[in-house]
């Protein structure tokens, strides 16, 4: 409380300290908008450069040979969603799984433990997580492949998953659990079918935005599903994505390839923005991922 | 486990449907229930009163075996369901309370689910296969014995939370109605109602009264003197007195009894 | 009536919920399992990393963090200029990061009302749904070179004279990296320090301002050193993201393994010469020190995560303590 208070009986203090104060409030007004132009500089650059390059091909053909103009990116428009699609078929079942594991075994110490691991897990570099499925299946099974992408994008995804759901589980009120035991309901059936059911829409919002941060991955993919400039929807080779490809044209010397890149990085903000997007209007906005 | 809700037993006045021996409860090692020991009777209504923190909604809790789903809660002593002890070894939890239902303090209708599917939800959710038409006519007959049928007849796909309080609790009522217990238990079934929706399913008590063995516990003295037929008053985890609503409110043999009923505490 | 019936005594407790179902004991143990893959996740992690590092770990020993010679042609590897680019790359973020994240979090809880601060709110989280490699693209193509022509030429002008802003005007470099990365870290450090702000209790504020003093005072008073532990706990996650992202960062710092005090010189981090090398390192002496780089940053991870969340976890649990909420 040391100036203020000291200056009150001062004659200029008050003016002064009323223009101090506002000043501070404008500069945070300041900060607010100065942090906001990058994203807007992003988005419309995004949208300009984009929207130029963006044409049917890009949807519907294969990439160019090297040196070549035109091609698209179809390949990695669908490796990006079977990349995507494997890694929830195996991240989310653990992660919903352990949550609702978490949010009905509150006081063990194992869930502490679990609760911690999860929890350090989120903030373990993703690039890290890359490593890790180079390391258990791309280099046992002798190759770069599509199953190794996904291993690498659910490990991120649990996480993510398993801090959601119990958060989610735990806003049910307990009377309904109580409710559903008292008609009788065995315990498993009352905790998937009252209570997980309940939070369903929760839980569904959690998934929905892990898998808006795990589309947007690169540095996980770049030695696991490593790319692929030719069709392959095969588990067990490498497989394009979106992520990859708009990083390896962004940084080839070919024009037609980095106008390919804004392309691609549109399409593929255009998708993570509309989970996001569509989630939090969905919810209201009170839709957030845990850190 | 007994005939369940025969013909004969039914009729016989004075059947003793559930009988408590000698039970005590805790929460970890704190004992929230002192030997109680009491007998509810078929076709009748019994009331709990006392006190906040006395005991009552632990005691009808012990009763299908609902308290013991709290984490560190235990029982022990017995509880005879037809002359079954519902806490011998081997008898399952989740069987006991098929067959004694419960409504809570608060409404609560699953929000997932509709009207309906609210009222099936015993059946549901148990995995009973029952056809459509059994299904619905479960439905009605629930509603109808909870006094809700005429006002949610042409809505039965709404959600259970659309109703009012009072209609969600009597929807709560008609889904514990729908397994068909032989028991019903009520926690406190009016503490979140509006007075006209308590008057309604103090109405729909007395209904119920012919078919089942219903206790209810209740803060409200007025209401256990309304609607029931036996009172058992609860202080501290103990029983002090047990005996005809009447004679309860208008001639209690302990002291205690009479210094709460009178206002004196409490 | 009680009285009419005999009493038998059973002192024996109940177990609380016996799992008597088959249904029970099958769900729970499945679900006990999946938690338990999260355990094995981690530590896999760890011991994955530390197995396939080993070879340079054997090799080089502790010389492999004070070295600062990488050489994958005659298989020498030292970590330090990679060290030293994370760590100089996210401190340049955390020193335009903080200040500016503090003014969002303090515009948000203090200055806007409700309707805006949560509109606002949601376009700075924005930010950090923009992914990693959009904002390399947008680096390399728009930033980076507005940074050479605009920002570099007067720091020069200016503060030449410092080692720090001396040296060839380029698009990728240090600073560029720095700068994205802070772009990228504010929407972490600004979310969590707006949350923390908004729980200062309103006892507190109104203390202040009952005596007086003028709504920044208030805040330098009573919402600042209130929400102190919590920001700390912010800035250790931005540093955090920092020091992990890798994308952008490998798209714009320029990638060259040299320690150098200009800011506008390239360099690199441990995350982007992970991505820039990984997938060609040809012999296992160069993939295992590669992966040890991957060891130092899950370390690093580890370490400020923990750190972090304990310090949000304190302010949480006193929050609880005073407000019982």
């Amino acid at each position: 409380m040391a100036a203020g208070v000291s200056n009150l009986h001062g004659e200029t203090s008050y003016r002064y300290r009323k223009f101090k104060s506002d000043s501070m409030m404008a500069i945070t007004v300041g900060a607010t908008i100065l942090t906001l132009i990058p994203l807007f500089l992003v988005l419309g650059y995004l949208l300009t450069k984009g929207v130029a390059s963006l044409n049917w091909a890009f949807f519907t053909h294969m990439p160019a040979p090297v040196g070549e103009a035109g091609g698209g990116m179809a390949n990695a428009i669908v490796g990006t969603l079977e990349v995507v699609g494997i890694a929830c078929l195996i991240g989310v079942p653990i992660g919903v799984g352990a949550g609702l594991y978490l949010a009905a075994n509150r006081a063990s110490q194992f869930t502490n433990w679990v609760r911690f691991s999860a929890d350090v897990l989120m903030g373990v570099p993703s690039i890290v997580v890359g490593i890790f499925a180079y390391a258990v299946i791309v280099r046992p099974f002798g190759g770069f492949s599509t199953l190794a992408g996904s291993v690498a994008l659910a490990a991120i995804m649990i996480p993510l998953v398993t801090r959601t759901t119990e958060e989610m589980v735990l806003l049910v009120p307990p009377e309904l659990r109580e409710a559903s035991l008292a008609l009788g309901v065995p315990h498993w059936r009352t905790t998937l079918s009252v209570v997980a059911r309940t939070a369903l829409s929760g839980i569904t919002t959690g998934v929905i935005l892990a898998v808006a941060r795990v589309s947007g991955e690169t540095a996980p993919l770049l030695f696991t599903a490593f790319g692929n400039r030719f069709w392959s929807t095969s588990l067990f080779h490498p497989i394009n994505t979106l992520t990859v490809q708009v990083y390896t044209y962004a940084i080839s010397p070919f024009a037609d390839w980095q106008r390919q890149a804004w392309a691609g990085a549109l399409v593929l903000t255009g998708i993570i923005l509309a989970l996001e997007l569509g989630v939090r209007w969905v919810t209201g906005g009170a839709a957030k991922a845990p850190r | 486990m007994g005939d369940g809700r025969g013909g004969e037993s039914a009729k016989v006045a004075m059947a003793e449907k559930l009988v408590v021996k000698n039970l005590n409860a805790y929460f970890h090692k704190n004992r929230a229930l002192h030997d109680v020991s009491l007998s509810f009777e078929q076709d009748r209504i019994a009331a709990i009163i006392g006190p906040s923190g006395c005991g009552k909604s632990t005691l009808v809790r012990c009763l299908n075996r609902m308290h013991e789903v709290v984490p560190g809660a235990t029982a022990t002593g017995e509880v005879l369901l037809d002359g079954n002890n519902i806490y011998a070894d081997g008898v399952d939890p989740v069987q006991v309370r098929r067959r004694i239902g419960m409504v809570f303090q608060k409404p609560t209708p699953f929000p997932t689910m509709s009207i309906e599917d609210n009222v099936a939800a015993g059946l549901t959710l148990n995995g009973v296969q029952i056809s459509h038409a059994e299904r619905h006519e479960v439905i009605e007959r629930s509603l109808r014995q909870a006094a809700l049928w005429e006002e949610v007849k042409d809505r039965l796909r709404r959600p259970g939370g659309s109703l009012s309080g009072g209609q969600q609790q009597r929807l709560c009522v008609a889904r514990a109605l729908a397994v068909q217990p032989e028991v019903l238990l009520m926690d406190e079934p009016c503490s979140a109602l509006d007075p006209i929706s308590t008057a309604r399913i103090e109405e729909l008590l007395l209904e119920l009264k012919s078919a089942y063995t219903i206790v209810i516990v209740t803060h409200n003295m007025q209401q256990a003197a309304r609607c029931s037929d036996m009172t058992a008053f609860m202080y501290t985890g103990d029983l002090v007195e047990y005996g005809e609503t009447k004679q309860i409110f208008t001639n209690p043999t302990r002291r205690e009894t009479e210094d709460y009923i009178t206002g004196r505490f409490g | 009536m009680a009285d009419s019936i005999p009493a038998v005594r059973h002192e024996r407790a109940r177990a609380p919920v016996q799992v008597r179902l088959f249904g029970d004991r099958i769900f729970n143990t499945a679900t006990f399992i999946l938690a338990l893959s999260i355990l094995a996740l981690l530590f896999g992690l760890a011991v994955a990393l530390i197995a396939d590092s080993f070879p340079a770990i054997r090799a080089f020993g502790l010389h492999f963090f004070i070295s600062a010679d990488w050489d994958p042609v005659n298989e020498q590897y030292g970590a330090l200029p990679f060290i030293y680019g994370t760590f100089v790359s996210s401190f340049i973020a955390l020193a335009l990061a903080v200040p500016l994240s503090l003014g969002v979090a303090l515009c948000l809880s203090e200055m806007a009302p409700d309707w805006l601060s949560h509109r606002l709110g949601f376009l700075v989280d924005l930010l950090a749904a923009i992914p990693s490699v959009v904002y390399g693209l947008w680096a390399v193509f728009v930033m980076g070179p507005w940074i050479r022509d605009h920002v570099e030429p007067p720091l020069a002008h200016w503060f030449g004279w410092l080692p720090l802003f001396q040296g060839p005007k380029v698009a990728v470099g240090m600073l560029s990296a720095g700068i994205i990365l802070a772009i990228m870290i504010i929407p972490y450090i600004s979310s969590v320090c707006t949350d923390v702000f908004r729980v200062v209790p309103h006892t507190q504020r109104e203390a202040a301002l009952a005596l007086g003093a003028t709504k920044w005072e208030m805040v330098k008073t009573a919402v600042i050193p209130y929400g102190m532990t919590g920001v700390i706990g912010a800035i250790i996650l931005g540093l955090g993201r920092a020091l992990g992202e890798t994308i952008a960062v490998a798209m714009v710092i320029g990638n060259s393994a040299q320690i150098s005090a200009s800011l506008f010189k390239p360099a690199a981090t441990l995350a982007s010469v992970i991505a820039n090398e990984f997938a060609e390192a040809t012999s296992d002496l160069y993939v295992a020190a590669l992966i040890e780089l991957g060891l130092v940053l899950l370390i690093l991870g580890i370490v400020l995560n923990v750190v972090a969340r304990a310090l949000v976890l304190v302010v949480q649990q006193r929050r609880y303590r005073e407000t019982g909420k």
